[in-house]
């Protein structure tokens, strides 16, 4: 056992003859796709808040469909279901309009980006949507008194305020939404840390130690998102008096 | 291939329907087995000692930091290696993948539900456990009696978004060669190449399950919670001189 045990610490070398560095770009992988997707869903948060929140009933109702519907369904199922239902969808719906060839095949990378953004954008929806509802009233209100115009009461005055109410539930959710990366791996080999984790340890046999350090590596990303979202709250609470 | 209805209701849902009681098993087995568990895990999370409190934090970090995937991989490939054969050989249901999932879940949800109920437990109001020590009771009694139930009702909420967290995760078990819903689903969409149909009705199954599980943890929630009602709307009555 233990020259076995050295020989697996030599197999996370740097290289050809080791894990090290395919450990080391899966992170980048999965960072890439966590922000991609996590941006995604944070520009479909804001329209889906926005939505929940205006005075239109076709919209408030949209948006309420939209976030029980991905919200109450296995997120492994929505992957699923863009992945391989929505992907044939799309390709169809292009080859039918004209705009692509016969036998088009929708980029797996793209896809993935997609699902998890369309996912995290109904959790986000409800963080922002939350976020907007804290903000005091008489705060718009005030804006709106100095003939500040939509964008600008937006900018200046709503969106400080409620990223400070978010930040909790964004920092939750961007931890979510790297946990969640590993599900791709069930979809389309993508490089991410979950399929080099394992990739290593089907071809190898050693489970236990592969998956233990897929998990370590997981753990760490997770630590120092805590941190860098720990720093960002304070950062937006700075000047707010704390009793 | 197209998407066709009644493909989708007379031969898809069938089969869905017939394994919606292992989703269910799966859920509500790990949901009372995690639970039980958060119990140990919460109280040697707070306790004094960093003998208990330290490997309960290191326990819930690591569950929640890190996918289910991963656990529920490490459970079911590397516990055959952590394990000696020998002591596997007798054991049946070792063979099965549904234990190994119920397992990696049950685990799970205690560090999830850990955490939940360790802020809930430090929510109890003080004076009612100084109460139940005046009264005479042992911490034992105290914790059993007062406490817990008071800590499950403070995080009930917690606790049932935790459930339906755990129904819908439940549909990972299927990589470890469970046939519920999901892994119904997919075996039904690999040999058939239908697509929509498959993925949809398994939608609806799930769709269905969480919004009937909603409904009931609701109920529990208002039933247990029937006392504490009043006085959140109405002004407390003054006492009798």
């Amino acid at each position: 056992m233990a020259a076995d045990a050295h020989s697996l610490w030599a197999s996370l070398a740097w290289g050809d003859s080791g894990y090290g560095d395919e450990f080391v770009k899966g992170v980048a992988t999965t960072l890439f796709i966590s922000f991609s997707s996590y941006a995604m869903a944070a520009g479909i948060g804001l329209l889906g808040a926005w939505a929940k929140l205006c005075h239109i009933k076709a919209l408030n109702r949209t948006g309420e469909v939209y976030t029980t519907v991905v919200r109450s369904l296995p997120e492994l199922l929505l992957i699923f279901l863009i992945f391989y239902a929505g992907t044939r969808a799309l390709a169809n719906l292009l080859v039918m309009l004209g705009l692509a060839d016969q036998g088009l095949d929708i980029n797996p990378f793209a896809a993935v980006i997609v699902a998890l953004g369309l996912i995290y954008g109904a959790y986000l929806t409800d963080v922002l949507r939350g976020g907007i509802q804290a903000v005091p009233k008489g705060q718009i209100e005030a804006a709106k008194a100095f003939g500040m115009h939509g964008p600008k009461r937006f900018v200046r005055i709503l969106f400080p305020q409620m990223i400070r109410f978010s930040i909790p539930g964004l920092g939750n959710q961007w931890l979510n939404i790297t946990k969640d990366s590993a599900l791709v791996s069930v979809v389309a080999q993508v490089n991410d840390i979950m399929s080099v984790g394992r990739s290593a340890a089907n071809s190898t046999k050693h489970f236990v130690f592969y998956f233990g350090a897929t998990a370590i590596v997981f753990m760490i990303v997770s630590a120092v998102s805590m941190y860098f979202f720990a720093r960002l709250e304070k950062r937006a609470n700075r000047g707010i008096r704390r009793a | 291939m197209k998407f066709d209805p009644v493909y989708m209701f007379t031969v898809v849902m069938p089969q869905l329907i017939w394994a919606v009681p292992l989703t269910l098993f799966l859920t509500f087995g790990s949901s009372i087995i995690g639970n039980l568990l958060a119990v140990p895990v919460a109280l040697a999370r707070i306790s004094p000692n960093p003998l208990l409190s330290l490997p309960a934090r290191a326990f819930i970090f690591t569950m929640r930091g890190t996918p289910l995937l991963i656990q529920l991989y490490f459970v079911y490939y590397g516990l055959g290696q952590l394990i000696p054969g020998w002591m596997m050989r007798g054991v049946p249901f070792l063979r099965d993948g549904i234990w190994y999932a119920l397992f990696a879940f049950s685990i799970n949800t205690a560090g999830y539900t850990g955490e939940i109920l360790r802020g809930a437990i430090l929510a109890v109001p003080h004076g009612e456990i100084e109460a139940a020590r005046a009264f005479g009771m042992n911490p034992w009694k105290v914790f059993t009696r007062v406490t817990l139930p008071r800590a499950v009702r403070i995080c009930l909420p917690a606790m049932s978004s935790e459930t339906i967290l755990l129904l819908k995760a439940t549909s990972l078990a299927y990589l470890v060669t469970v046939y519920e819903v999901m892994g119904t689903a997919t075996s039904i969409r690999v040999d058939t190449f239908r697509v929509y149909d498959t993925l949809i009705a398994a939608g609806i199954v799930y769709f269905i399950l969480v919004y009937g599980l909603t409904r009931v943890l609701n109920w529990v929630e208002r039933r247990l919670n029937k006392d504490r009602m009043p006085m959140t709307t109405s002004a407390p009555k003054p006492a009798a001189a």
